[in-house]
């Protein structure tokens, strides 16, 4: 059993700085072995933890950079005179099969497929060319003598071994790999794609909300996954914040939904930003898979498949935004599309806010915490100090006041190590990842 | 969340005006202020994000969302009732009342397609303006007021995502389908206009516009319903221009010539005319 506080209290914090576009997407993989970053400029940079030192017990491995490739270029849309985005919307890494690794990233049109491997050996002794590359002169072998593997310096490279385009109309929000390995879904605004992982030629429209009359377009899709253990089951949430769960052994076209859930709106709390703000950002399968976590402007909500009503639990975020909608609007930010995630053992749940914030709640003990990534607040090894928003009234030492807050500091993009307290926290171009010095 | 206003109190010094009823007014008028400017922020919102090369589907379908909920409020509240009649009595003519917001997702079969056909339009009674614009893929028409050509973009972003790829002929052939009987559906929701006329008349204008003059284009319309989209591939990736027509230059010079086929003086000034327009047209369809 996990002793109670340790979920939330991360002892050490270690800060990867790392420089380059706004990060836009952060994935761990299976192991949690790998972190896979993408950015606005369309790079992918890949973090492999070190294996532990046997000189420095207390502390686990850091992440370093393993590699870092250029994912997607900019396009250019002749027919529409458009630019096509480079920037890597998701990431999602596929089960490690061999000693490659393969993760697939999606931009608002094309996915792509890439298979990361390792070369430490090269091959030495060929009879027909020399070490520079040469061929050597086929009247001057005497002997022929078998190529035998050197070692060499480690060489990571990336390359592209499928490119899944032309299948989506609008922006690609979402991709999902199935549980059954050889198929995964691509959601966009209105549609909802499967694909095989070795057919790039087509792939088939299982859901597609676009009114026959676009005069008719009141909602869109947000968000979709699939479900961790069951291959026929996958989830799409929308901006009228309802989530549908749809069984692909129903039929072809899973435009009926077979659940559907949304919470009944709270009449006393109505304005002209409900909508918006009920709007969901993100959705989570635990990896149970008996419940799924959605992301809302305000709250985090987590929802039993079982029930579809209403959710189970729900967690408030930064309630105190609340009065500050009208504003929120004005300046965007309601828009703003915060991601959330479940640790290992789906105790514990965490999401971001601004002002560098980001939020952990544990679901057992109902604690809740609020942290910061900054570097002044993060020295490498120190313990994160908790933080606190003050709402209203007196402002107590340390507290930060609403108004006080940075909107241009967002942490939209949150990982959690699939099996330890580590996590990778994104705050605009940084990258901080922290983790539980307690073993 | 506001109350609008309370009943005055029966008092016996009725010099005294109640407190609660000041405050009720007060509350009211602030609210419905508040609620216009809204209103007025949510319709930039939409011009502006409509002004991007690519706007954000779910950005624009909720801000959208919001304006309708805005309207539908106003009108239970009557406030909408009276702005109308403002507005009706300001001399507007009905072609520029405003149109339910449904009409931002007009459907690209009546933005784009008869924009360009009425630009080659020979027709000359309307006084049209040619305004090339570098966001969109069709030269837009606007009409004489010149700021209207924005609100035709509205409905052709959300439509211009239509064109590509897999689904491009398929969706032709939909909205083909649909044209007429979208006239029709958008004439009954009309609605006037709120006391910003010029954001919401440049917003919904230019869809009214072209129902308004359905003559001179419907037989264009007839004529280049089965354009086939797929020849803008090897156009604009020559030219770099979208709105290469399929016709040529000889091909818009020989479509001139049944009108033009007597040689006699009444008919002279119209082939100036309009081959001045024509020139013009060239020039921006040529990229000079």
């Amino acid at each position: 059993l996990q002793d109670e506080t340790s979920i939330l209290d991360l002892n050490n914090a270690y800060l990867m700085k790392y420089v380059a576009d706004i990060i836009s997407t952060v994935e761990f993989n299976y192991s949690g072995e790998l972190l896979a970053t993408g950015d606005k400029g369309g790079r992918v940079v890949i973090f492999q933890r070190e294996q532990e030192s046997k000189n420095r017990l207390l502390s686990r491995g850091e992440y370093n950079v393993y590699s870092t490739f250029q994912s997607h270029e900019p396009e250019f849309d002749y027919l529409k005179s458009l630019e096509i985005e480079e920037k890597i919307n998701k990431i999602r890494w596929l089960p490690q099969q061999n000693a490659a690794h393969f993760l697939l990233s999606a931009n608002d049109k094309t996915i792509k497929l890439w298979k990361i491997s390792e070369r430490d050996k090269r091959a030495e002794g060929y009879n027909l060319k020399d070490e520079d590359g040469r061929l050597r002169d086929p009247f001057r072998i005497t002997t022929l003598r078998v190529p035998v593997l050197m070692p060499m310096d480690l060489m990571v490279e990336a390359s592209p071994r499928r490119i899944f385009a032309n299948a989506h109309t609008y922006h690609i929000n979402s991709i999902s790999v199935n549980s059954d390995y050889e198929t995964y879904i691509s959601a966009d605004d209105l549609r909802i794609n499967l694909w095989h992982l070795e057919i790039t030629d087509r792939s088939f429209n299982i859901v597609d909300i676009k009114p026959a009359n676009m005069e008719e377009l009141t909602e869109v899709i947000t968000a979709a996954e699939c479900h961790p253990h069951q291959c026929n089951v996958f989830v799409y949430s929308s901006s009228k914040g309802t989530i549908r769960l749809c069984d692909m052994r129903a039929a072809a076209l899973c435009d009926r939904h077979s659940k559907f859930f949304e919470e009944p709106e709270d009449p006393s709390s109505r304005s002209f930003f409900s909508e918006i703000i009920s709007s969901i950002s993100d959705v989570k399968f635990s990896h149970s898979g008996r419940y799924m976590m959605t992301r809302d402007y305000l709250s985090v909500k987590v929802w039993d498949l079982n029930m579809e009503n209403r959710p189970v639990e729900t967690y408030q975020v930064h309630e105190y935004l609340r009065s500050k909608l009208c504003s929120l609007y004005e300046n965007d930010c309601i828009f703003d599309k915060f991601e959330c995630c479940w640790n290992g053992s789906d105790s514990a749940i965490m999401t971001g806010s601004y002002n560098n914030f980001f939020r952990m709640f544990d679901r057992n003990t109902r604690r809740d915490i609020t942290l910061e990534a900054s570097r002044e607040n993060s020295k490498p090894r120190a313990m994160l100090k908790p933080r606190k928003v003050c709402t209203g009234g007196k402002r107590k030492k340390d507290e930060i006041s609403v108004d006080s807050l940075d909107f241009n500091k967002k942490i939209l993009h949150t990982a959690w190590h699939p099996k330890e307290n580590v996590i990778a926290v994104a705050a605009t171009n940084n990258l901080y990842i922290f983790q539980d010095k307690i073993n | 969340m506001f109350s609008k206003g309370t009943k005055r109190k029966f008092s016996d010094g009725d010099e005294e005006i109640s407190d609660e009823s000041l405050v009720g007014a007060r509350v009211a008028s602030s609210y419905s202020l508040q609620r216009q400017s809204l209103l007025d922020m949510s319709l930039i919102k939409l011009q502006l994000c409509h002004m991007l090369v690519e706007p954000n589907l779910c950005r624009s379908v909720l801000i959208a969302n919001t304006v309708r909920q805005i309207q539908e409020e106003m009108t239970h509240d009557g406030s909408w009732h009276m702005v109308a009649e403002a507005f009706c009595s300001a001399g507007q003519s009905p072609s520029e009342r405003l149109v339910a917001t449904e009409v931002l997702c007009r459907s690209r079969e009546q933005d784009a397609e008869p924009k360009l056909f009425s630009v080659i339009s020979y027709e000359g009674c309307r006084e049209e303006e040619v305004v090339a614009d570098e966001t969109l893929c069709s030269v837009s028409v606007s009409d004489t007021v010149s700021n209207v050509c924005l609100a035709g973009r509205i409905g052709q972003c959300w439509e211009k995502s239509e064109l590509s790829g897999v689904e491009r002929d398929e969706e032709a052939l939909e909205d083909s389908r649909l044209g007429s009987g979208e006239d029709e559906e958008i004439d009954t929701k009309d609605r006037a206009s709120t006391e910003s006329p010029k954001t919401i008349g440049q917003v919904f204008g230019t869809f009214e516009i072209k129902n308004g003059s359905p003559g001179p284009d419907s037989a264009l319309e007839e004529l280049f319903s089965d354009v086939d989209t797929s020849y803008y591939d090897l156009d604009t990736m020559l030219t770099g221009m979208q709105s290469a027509p399929k016709m040529g230059p000889y091909d818009i010079l020989d479509s001139l010539a049944p009108s033009h086929s007597s040689p006699s003086i009444v008919s002279t000034p119209n082939c100036r005319s309009d081959l001045n327009e024509l020139d013009h047209i060239m020039e921006i369809i040529v990229g000079s």
